[in-house]
């Protein structure tokens, strides 16, 4: 293996080329602590609804989370990094779930697993909030009623590819324009074509 | 004691009682003015021990209808597993029926709740607070002229960016 190094003081010198030993390899610093994170995620099980029964089942033996490195629920959001909100939210939930986000450490990710967190489902009605992203930040939604233990493996998968394009050193991950876009009801084309505001349908 | 026993014990002593039977099952209706006495007799005389449920309907757009909420008390004689149904009527402005936590105390969360889905007041209630709802909530969502989706309450919360955190 061998790799160019051009000498960093900006000399117009010919590059030099250097033998690596064996076992070394160089990457980027990011990709380094982007590749620890994604293989170490600890959830944070928000299991309102029947949801959490395939979320236990994910974790269980059969389908066994630990070979994607994130078996380790933890019920405190201090020693979380992945939100997983599985099952439907309700307006006097919703305070306290947006209270065990703000307490996760950054960095930190939200999985909104199934119909019922992701858009309200089939409870369209006074007090379920029709999609938590209207209130909090989601990275990956996991579609199904309850979405099968594969479908959440998949969504994690998804999640750690995001996590791996991710920057990190500088903490530029905060920057990133896909982080920042606002929660979709708030974006405004959307609020448009659909006719509504923001609560105005409810 | 047989259930036209009951009716006709509780017709001597209560005025404008109207009863039927339907298939071994009591049902009984009183005017709310003598609904705390009726339950009083029932528990007290006919050994109706065990308060099963109070729940409401709210009779709205209903055809026919004369008033407005129905209150129904399920009561039930735990040593025979005798049942029978009581229920009385009020209306608006001011729904307000006589608690009956001082004859079963597990009427307390019960009337509560009832308090909390359609806004019937219940005289005497030691504590008549929301039960299920949120304490800022000022609806009463069983109503039938509350509107399925609500009035906003569901999304009037602040939202959380990825940068506040």
């Amino acid at each position: 293996m061998a790799v160019t190094n051009v000498t960093g003081r900006g000399e117009a010198g010919p590059a030099t080329i250097v033998e690596l030993p064996e076992g070394v390899a160089v990457t980027k610093l990011d990709e380094l602590v982007s590749w620890c994170r994604k293989n170490s995620l600890w959830p944070m099980p928000f299991a309102t609804a029947c949801c959490g029964i395939e979320l236990m089942a994910t974790g269980a033996s059969r389908h066994d989370l630990a070979r994607f490195g994130a078996e380790v629920f933890r019920f405190s959001p201090r020693q979380c990094d992945l939100m997983i909100v599985a099952g439907r939210v309700v307006m006097k939930m919703l305070p306290v779930l947006q209270r065990i986000w703000q307490q996760m450490p950054e960095p930190k990710w939200c999985i909104s697993m199934g119909a019922c967190a992701s858009t309200g489902g089939v409870f369209d009605t006074y007090s379920v909030v029709q999609g938590i992203d209207r209130f909090l930040p989601v990275d990956v939604y996991a579609p199904g009623c309850p979405p099968r233990p594969e479908q959440l493996i998949q969504s994690i998968i998804d999640l750690q590819e995001k996590i791996q394009r991710e920057d990190t050193i500088f903490c530029r991950e905060f920057d990133a324009p896909s982080r920042q876009q606002p929660p979709r009801a708030l974006r405004k084309e959307g609020r448009e074509e659909r006719g509504e505001g923001r609560g105005a349908r409810g | 004691m047989t259930g036209s026993h009951i009716i006709q014990q509780l017709q001597a002593a209560v005025p404008n009682l109207t009863a039927s039977e339907f298939r071994g099952q009591t049902r009984v209706v009183v005017p709310v003015e003598s609904i705390f006495d009726v339950l009083k007799t029932l528990k007290e005389k006919f050994a109706f021990d065990l308060l099963v449920d109070i729940t409401c309907v709210d009779y709205l757009y209903y055809p026919d209808a004369e008033n407005r909420f129905g209150l129904v008390y399920l009561l039930a004689d735990a040593e025979t597993g005798r049942r029978i149904t009581v229920r009385c009527f009020v209306n608006d402005p001011e729904p307000t029926v006589p608690s009956v936590v001082g004859l079963w105390e597990g009427a307390n969360w019960l009337e509560r709740e009832v308090w909390d889905m359609f806004g019937v007041r219940f005289d005497g209630h030691p504590d008549l607070r929301r039960i299920l709802l949120p304490e800022e909530f000022t609806a009463h969502p069983l109503r039938k002229d509350y509107p399925l989706q609500g009035r906003g309450e569901r999304h009037n919360f602040p939202v959380i960016t990825r940068a506040e955190g």
